[in-house]
């Protein structure tokens, strides 16, 4: 139902195709952000949760 | 540098931790009542408020936004805080978002079951409560971006970014879901009609899935398990590349294939090709889960924090695998309006946000409260107890879909439905609806043994409400003139949620603009015309008693639906529908051609005592519609309502509808008096009979004329 419908929509099929490159140019771009990103930074960033962490039998200290 | 002295707030997750636990012990057991139900109807007790069709949408209302959402609140204060290195923005906003949260919550448990809805699925709240949701959720917001600019770390981890991407997509799909008209102070519509009310509306069903039950999680694994595990995530570039791919997917790309077909060929193999990539992100986000704990896995043995957590990114894997493949036509006819749907849906809630909300649960706990869980045994039990009851919970669930669907669609070698009654294909897998509740009570036993057992955690140490910590404060500048311009990205929350925020947009944008060019082409049907204000109000009555949980109003263009239910559905046949009633499951037989199938006293015997007509019936009884009167005198505000809405009622007619009303439903009394059924016109039953003998009935007076 919800397709027959789009189909019928003049110029629709310019909306997913607008998308698709859309998408698809971002997602390159993403990947090669990733990839080319520096060790160090990665590295600093993947431990962001683990520092500074009060662990069980710490002293409390409020 | 100076290190500054704060404390977390940990009060404020510990309040949010006890509302996710409670609302998920309430919302499970509506679960398991109404699942009970559906093979022991009695179990409504003969009363309106307990009965399936209306404490259906309490279920999936109390586990998606009750459970699930205080779980995404807890996890976020938690994490937050700690990943900022900040207290939260403000106490008394955290304060307000709880108990706001709760209030909704308590709202919704208590509009439900008087039948105050607006018969959109997952999004039933009425206009009162959409409104109260949406101040809620900015409050969160306000929390969130106030905690992130206050901030002691200069990177913002990837969690945050999901967190992010929850909060934008979320407002945005609300806000356009829940346009509507008021009409009272607890009924209103919306102002989309019948196909356009259907996109908008799965518009935001499908993205609620993605960016309530999905990033949010995400974003809790991407804290947590690294922190259960005690080491770092396995690829911190595939998270990015995760998040990236997620959130463009899922606003866009993801309903697209659902959508469209009239492409160019190029286009749709293209389409297709990354429909199969889309795949790798969702994969990705699990492998990246799992591959966390290479080479501890011997710790999962142990560990029953990390035991659930692996069930739980397995059972995500699995449901993205499955996802994709039931948007395939071919599976989806098939799998559609049946419990296939509902597997598919419980494999993700069961299985992604509860063992993952457990997870936090057991992990979080007694580190506020400085002590340890407890009982591991407990726990271990807990873990089987659950994982065995999803897996008894879902397998007969794809048995019975699977079965029933075969069983609508199968033809004798006449050519014949070789199942002509709709009833004798649920008769066939009432068993499995049993073995299903059986895995429900072990699941929801599983719970409730968390529950004490995080009680006695609780008791045995004292919550640290503040928790004292130490960072650098961050300096004002900063500038590296070797940062990329990712890093530069994440130092900018402004411009991240700006970016975020257009992603999503432009998304929603590609998808909504189609929609709303909708209206203007769907061919209109001469012979469809307005309801009646008597049908009106027995559509209301449709709505309030939540029909749509069981009964569809969509036939499909297949034969074994046109031979069963009649002429197909058109989409002219829905321009007057403030809301759509299509419906996503099928427990009883479609319904968008019952008019004038079966005479009005049928219905009124039928309503009085389902299994009188139909033995082996499932539905419940509505022996309250024949007892209980409709308000006659709220009728000129709602036709007021649908004019403004642009349905075509003749001028002033709001003035003399109630004597249409009248008239109309003194027939159906006459009707039913010479089936010797004397009931008085005002009652209900009377509206209701009215709405479903004209349902379906414009196109087939359209044929006969047209002769």
């Amino acid at each position: 139902m919800i397709k027959e419908t789009l189909q019928s929509l003049v110029g629709v099929e310019i909306y997913p195709i607008i998308s698709l490159i859309i998408f698809f140019v971002v997602f390159i771009m993403v990947v090669l952000w990733a990839l080319m990103l520096d060790k160090d930074v990665i590295a600093e960033m993947e431990n962001i949760p683990l520092d500074n962490d009060m662990t069980y039998g710490d002293s409390i200290d409020v | 540098m100076d290190l500054e002295t704060f404390h977390y707030d940990n009060k404020i997750v510990r309040n949010f931790a006890w509302a996710t636990t409670i609302w998920g012990i309430v919302g499970m057991l509506v679960g398991l009542i109404i699942a009970t139900q559906l093979f022991y109807p009695k179990l409504n007790l003969g009363i309106p408020y307990t009965t399936f069709s209306r404490l259906r949408p309490l279920h999936t209302n109390a586990v998606i936004f009750a459970f699930v959402g205080n779980g995404i609140f807890m996890g976020v204060y938690y994490s937050l805080q700690r990943l900022c290195k900040a207290r939260m923005f403000s106490d008394i906003l955290s304060k307000i978002h709880f108990w706001g949260w709760q209030l909704i919550i308590v709202s919704a448990a208590v509009t439900f079951p008087l039948g105050i809805t607006t018969g959109k699925e997952y999004a039933e709240l009425e206009w009162p409560i959409d409104i109260a949701i949406a101040v809620v959720w900015i409050i969160f917001g306000i929390q969130l971006f106030g905690t992130i600019i206050k901030r002691r770390e200069r990177h913002m981890y990837v969690s945050i970014w999901f967190y992010i991407a929850t909060f934008v997509a979320i407002t945005l799909l609300h806000v356009v879901n829940s346009i509507e008209l008021p009409v009272s102070f607890l009924k209103s519509y919306p102002v989309y009609a019948g196909v356009q009310d259907a996109l908008v509306q799965w518009w935001y069903g499908h993205n609620a899935v993605a960016f309530f039950l999905t990033t949010p999680y995400l974003g809790l694994m991407y804290y947590y398990l690294p922190k259960a595990a005690n080491r770092p995530i396995f690829s911190y570039r595939l998270s990015i590349i995760h998040f990236w791919s997620l959130i463009f997917i899922y606003i866009w790309a993801g309903p697209h294939h659902l959508l469209y077909s009239a492409l160019p060929d190029w286009a749709q193999s293209v389409g297709t090709v990354f429909s199969l990539m889309l795949l790798a992100p969702s994969w990705g986000g699990m492998l990246n889960g799992l591959l966390t704990l290479r080479g501890a896995w011997d710790k999962v043995r142990d560990d029953v924090v990390l035991k659930f957590m692996v069930v739980a990114v397995t059972a995500y894997g699995m449901a993205t695998f499955e996802g994709p493949m039931l948007s395939i036509k071919s599976i989806n006819a098939l799998s559609h309006f049946t419990d296939w749907t509902i597997a598919h849906v419980h494999v993700g809630a069961l299985g992604w946000n509860g063992f993952l909300t457990f997870s936090v649960l057991y992990w979080l706990i007694p580190k506020i409260y400085n002590t340890e869980l407890y009982s591991k045994r407990l726990a271990n039990a807990h873990f089987w107890l659950g994982f065995i009851g999803i897996l008894v919970w879902v397998i007969p669930m794809y048995f019975a879909g699977i079965t029933q669907s075969l069983m609508w669609k199968e033809f004798s070698p006449d050519g014949f439905l070789a199942y002509p009654n709709f009833l004798q294909t649920v008769i066939q897998i009432v068993p499995m609806y049993i073995i299903r509740a059986v895995g429900g009570l072990l699941f929801f036993t599983g719970v409730c043994m968390m529950f004490y057992n995080l009680v006695r955690t609780m008791l045995a140490g004292t919550l640290i409400a503040e928790e004292k910590a130490e960072a650098p404060a961050l300096p004002k500048i900063y500038t590296d003139p070797k940062e990329t311009t990712h890093r530069w990205l994440e130092r900018k929350p402004v411009q991240f949620i700006f970016f975020t925020f257009i992603a999503v947009l432009i998304g929603g944008a590609v998808e909504m603009i189609p929609t709303f060019m909708i209206k203007s082409n769907i061919p209109t049907i001469e012979s469809v015309k307005p309801y009646t204000p008597l049908e009106l109000e027995g559509r209301d009555i449709y709505v309030a008693e939540g029909c749509y949980n069981c009964h569809s109003q969509m036939i499909r263009p297949f034969r074994s639906e046109t031979e069963r239910y009649g002429e197909y559905s058109k989409a002219g046949e829905f321009v007057y529908d403030h809301p759509f009633q299509w419906g996503s499951k099928r427990t009883g037989p479609d319904l968008a051609r019952i008019g004038g199938k079966y005479p009005d006293a049928w219905h009124f015997d039928h309503m009085i005592s389902p299994e009188k007509m139909s033995p082996g019936s499932i539905m419940p009884p509505y022996p309250w519609l024949a007892e209980d009167t409709y308000d006659i005198n709220d009728m000129p505000a709602k036709i007021r309502a649908m004019t403004t809405l642009g349905v075509p009622y003749p001028k002033d007619y709001d003035k003399q509808c109630i004597k249409d009303m009248v008239i109309q439903a003194e027939k159906i009394v006459a009707n039913l008096k010479e089936s010797k059924i004397s009931v008085t016109g005002d009652k209900e039953i009377i509206a209701l009979i009215a709405y479903l003998q004209r349902m379906g009935t414009d196109i087939k007076v359209n044929s006969q004329t047209g002769n």
